[in-house]
């Protein structure tokens, strides 16, 4: 089953400066009927660690597993040497450490915009993962650019702040200073994502093609959501 | 960051400690902890400085540093903007500061009244 809707639209607006804005999310509306119907369900939140989707998810009497990806991803000892001799990331290592939950764990998995700012080498397996740690019938709601508009592209954090509203926080450069155990200072630098490729209609359905059916909402903002069924 | 309540037990972050540690106070921990941590009826602090790999069990948990392990809260867990924390997370309140990292579950327990 392949559905194409149109969304209702995302009245992006600055909010709290600059650095926030608010979109109406028709996936996220749906995924809320969900979880404002039923008890104690299991979902994973693969953005980067958000304490308002923990309280949604928590006051809400929901199980809430919060997984940053994209952060992991970044990891330095993922990188590998592929047949060729080019620079990749390592998928299998990436999958024995980080998505490690049983079977059908999930009733919902809340990818964001995952798939486009991961690493080439990673976006398959980490889908054919979540298909087996998704419930049969679960849902994974997912956001891909229509374009490449460059800086406009930046990559976002996502909360959840209404039953269909979400709150995009751009993800910028951070310094962080620790104080390690011997009392030397480190300084972790971590610069925005960029995003990896372009996805149309045909590379979505190809990516999800294991999973029984998907769903299309066009934005105004060059963002489609989709909202694929185990 | 807050500091450490003068009275309270301490670990300094020159400590390091391999094994259960158990308790019948609050403690604040800015060193190393490898193993378990039990303080039932009582609070943990992880200060910015402290590395934890252990499960712990208290009735409150803070923190603000490394900690690697399950938390069972009976009362509340608080992760502060510098804490990063790799495990299962199960009490009745939780409190999560912007720019906390977590990998893990959020599990809330509401006490039957």
């Amino acid at each position: 089953m392949k559905l194409f809707r149109g969304s209702s639209g995302p009245e992006t607006i600055p909010a709290q400066g600059s650095q926030k804005l608010t979109r109406r999310s028709s996936g996220l509306g749906e995924l809320s009927r969900l979880w404002e119907s039923a008890e104690d369900l299991c979902i994973l939140d693969l953005g980067s660690t958000s304490p308002a989707n923990i309280r949604h998810f928590t006051e809400s009497g929901h199980k809430i597993y919060s997984e940053d990806l994209l952060t992991a991803s970044t990891d330095p000892e993922l990188l590998t040497k592929d047949e060729q001799g080019s620079i990749v990331l390592d998928s299998r290592k990436f999958l024995a450490d980080n998505l490690v939950y049983p079977a059908a764990r999930f009733d919902v998995v809340l990818c964001w915009n995952l798939p486009d700012y991961l690493d080439e080498s990673l976006v398959k397996p980490v889908v054919g993962r979540l298909w087996s740690v998704l419930k049969p019938g679960g849902m994974l709601l997912a956001f891909f650019h229509t374009r490449d508009a460059g800086p406009d592209s930046p990559c976002h954090r996502f909360h959840i702040v209404g039953t269909d509203t979400l709150e995009m926080q751009k993800i910028v450069l951070r310094r962080e200073a620790r104080r390690g155990p011997t009392g030397a200072v480190h300084t972790a630098i971590s610069d925005g994502f960029q995003l990896q490729r372009v996805f149309n209609n045909r590379h979505i359905e190809n990516l999800f093609h294991d999973f029984a059916s998907i769903k299309f909402f066009l934005a105004r903002d060059n963002i489609r959501e989709v909202l694929v069924v185990r | 960051m807050s500091a450490p309540a003068s009275g309270l037990a301490q670990i300094g972050k020159s400590v390091f400690i391999k094994g259960e540690l158990s308790g019948s106070e609050d403690l604040y921990l800015d060193g190393q902890v490898e193993g378990s941590i039990a303080l039932k009826g009582n609070s943990l602090t992880v200060g910015p400085n402290g590395q934890v790999k252990a499960s712990v069990e208290a009735k409150g948990v803070v923190v603000q540093g490394k900690l690697e392990g399950n938390i069972q809260a009976s009362d509340r867990v608080e992760l502060r903007k510098s804490a990063i924390v790799t495990g299962d997370i199960t009490t009745q309140r939780i409190s999560i500061e912007e720019g906390a990292y977590l990998k893990g579950k959020v599990d809330i327990h509401k006490t039957e009244k």
